[in-house]
């Protein structure tokens, strides 16, 4: 289009007629506003989750009893407390012991999908980790409830099976589809010459792995576990339902917790707009973006240093 | 997972309305009733919906749970028609119906329930008194262990006495903590707050330390049902719908539809269609003691 007028319309627009020109622009234009809006949207729902707690925040938040006592008792009628420690705890239980499970195993299986194997048995393993990926968390939960409860009740002779343990197994499942897909990127991004480089020395397969192909990719493991570490912390359904949904600070992964998130999903619909109550709950969903925020901005740091070190 | 449940079946009706109205040809004069709120209640209310379509085609019910508290929240907000509630109102509430409406809210007793305690099959016990279930489920209670209470149950490790309870905007919940531990009292933090009356009926069923409560309408054979003892001296009283109608059952109470103002026009004819006799059979065919 447009090359007959190539010659009359001279060399500096290339001889695109004028609408190709002008939609150029638009497209341009709408790519950019995509772009920002991230920007807009993060700070909105921040915004919005700050207003929303800002009375409560301001005039009623005593930052330490919020931070550190274990009573969560907004609905009492004498005596209302809002304490977050049990909660804070119950979610950094679940999610370590998420962590213990899935890190090991989504390592693991990206080192072997990405070097270990290759053809068919390559392709099926990425499909069916993917179909991983694709569980909705409320069936996870439902398997917490009714396959897994019974079976840590019979296995560890423990009172209840909707606990820490459940929670995490749980979690920890869930996360080692995002480990295994992003670590096995960055597992493949490591240059070939490296590999080749370590044969010729003599070093075996194993060798390789754990001498240069590890070490090589560590800013992009380390992005793959924190990332799973953010879906941890988020995830909301299926911990209500594994989790037991008690408040208490647990001793062992066989005592039942509470959640952050699964605290605001339970509580946050019965409330009155604007109550105390209500703004505590976005007070919680504000720790809850600072957790993240801290995961987030540490992970980037350590990559940046990672980097920084290997120029 | 009785939301799961009601999720499907909640789907179903819709299907069936979408059926029905496709029938209709769009029927402009077809009504919609919204009715939303208590737990406890969903299973009867789910039950009238369905039976009054046969009475009245031209107006199809909406039912959904989520609690007490949710349900009048909704009114509050203007989202419902009806709210169903397993507890008076609070005044507060009241107040913000009036705020938002300009109309008082009125209760419409459409039931009688008993709250019932339970403990697993595995369990000895038979009997319990309120001052136990106090001390086993309030703030300053101290009776952690079944050996507390005198008896040593099979099964459950460390014979530590799982507590079993509601989350905090349901009916239940607000109706047990009033009623067993006192006025202005609260429930000892650490207990397992279920979502639903099922799903307490189900995790007691299944777990031999435990122990629970919930509307008579969800017992099933799984679990064991207590009688209860207002105190020492006094007899234990099963729950039944003779002691729950007569109030001899410690644990019996009112369940509630509420409306904005006075009912009129087709939430009216629904309303006056549940406390007829009708009405009131479903009420006892679903394991709840009619009104009247």
């Amino acid at each position: 289009m447009g090359s007959d007028r190539e010659h009359a319309g001279g060399t500096h627009d290339l001889g695109r007629s004028r609408t190709a020109v002008a939609a150029e622009r638009v497209i341009e234009a709408v790519i950019r506003i995509c772009g920002f809006s991230a920007i807009f949207f993060v700070f909105s729902i921040f915004l919005f989750v700050l207003l929303s707690g800002s009375d409560f925040i301001i005039h009623r938040l005593d930052i330490r009893e919020f931070l550190l006592s274990p009573e969560w008792v907004p609905t009492s009628v004498s005596n209302k407390r809002y304490g977050t420690m049990a909660l804070t705890l119950g979610t950094f239980s679940v999610t370590g012991l998420a962590m213990l499970i899935a890190v090991p195993f989504g390592l693991g299986a990206a080192v072997f999908v990405s070097e270990f194997t290759d053809g068919r048995t390559k392709e099926v393993l990425k499909v069916v980790i993917e179909l991983l990926a694709a569980i909705p968390s409320v069936v996870w939960g439902f398997i917490g409830l009714v396959i897994m409860n019974p079976l840590i009740i019979a296995m560890f002779d423990a009172p209840i099976g909707l606990n820490v343990l459940n929670g995490g197994i749980l979690l920890g499942l869930m996360s080692v589809p995002i480990i295994v897909s992003i670590g096995e990127d960055a597992i493949k991004a490591v240059p070939d010459s490296y590999r080749e480089a370590s044969m010729a020395m003599g070093a075996t397969r194993w060798q390789t792995v754990v001498h240069v192909l590890l070490p090589a990719a560590r800013s992009g493991l380390l992005a793959a576990v924190l990332l799973g570490v953010g879906r941890a912390i988020g995830e909301t359904i299926a911990v209500l339902m594994a989790t037991g949904h008690a408040v208490q600070i647990p001793h062992s992964p066989l005592d039942s917790v509470r959640t952050l998130t699964a605290t605001i999903a339970s509580e946050l619909g019965e409330t009155a707009r604007g109550s105390d109550h209500y703004q505590a709950l976005f007070t919680i969903g504000i720790l809850l973006f600072a957790l993240t925020f801290v995961v987030n901005l540490s992970a980037d740091l350590i990559v940046r240093g990672v980097r920084g070190e290997q120029r | 997972m009785n939301w799961m449940n009601r999720g499907a079946m909640g789907a179903a009706l819709l299907g069936a309305l979408s059926v029905a109205w496709a029938c209709s040809g769009g029927d402009s004069s077809r009504v919609l009733i919204q009715n939303k709120g208590s737990d406890t209640l969903v299973n009867l209310a789910q039950a009238w919906a369905e039976n009054y379509r046969a009475v009245k085609p031209a107006v199809a019910i909406a039912v959904s749970g989520g609690g007490s508290g949710t349900g009048i929240a909704a009114l509050i907000n203007g989202t419902v028609d009806i709210a169903n509630a397993s507890r008076e109102m609070h005044a507060e509430e009241k107040e913000q119906v009036r705020a938002h409406s300009g109309k008082d809210a009125t209760e419409h007793r459409v039931a009688r329930d008993a709250i019932v305690v339970y403990v697993s099959k595995a369990n000895p016990l038979e009997k319990i008194k309120l001052a136990d279930l106090a001390c086993i489920y309030a703030e300053d209670g101290t009776c952690q262990s079944w050996t507390s209470l005198g008896i040593e149950v099979p099964g459950c490790a460390d014979q530590k006495i799982i507590r079993v309870s509601r989350q905090s905007n349901s009916g239940t919940y607000e109706f047990f903590r009033d009623a067993v531990l006192g006025k202005g009292k609260d429930f000892k933090l650490g207990s397992r707050d279920m979502q639903g009356s099922k799903d307490v009926v189900d995790l007691v069923g299944k777990t031999p330390c435990a122990i629970g409560y919930s509307g008579m309408g969800y017992i099933t054979s799984d679990v064991k049902v207590l009688c209860l003892a207002k105190d020492a001296s006094s007899p234990c009283i099963a729950p039944t719908p003779a002691s729950a109608k007569s109030g001899e059952y410690a644990l019996s109470r009112w369940l509630y539809m509420l409306t904005l103002g006075e009912p009129e026009g087709d939430i009216k004819g629904y309303l006056d269609w549940i406390v007829s006799p009708a009405g009131q059979k479903i009420v006892a065919d679903t394991g709840f003691v009619p009104v009247n």
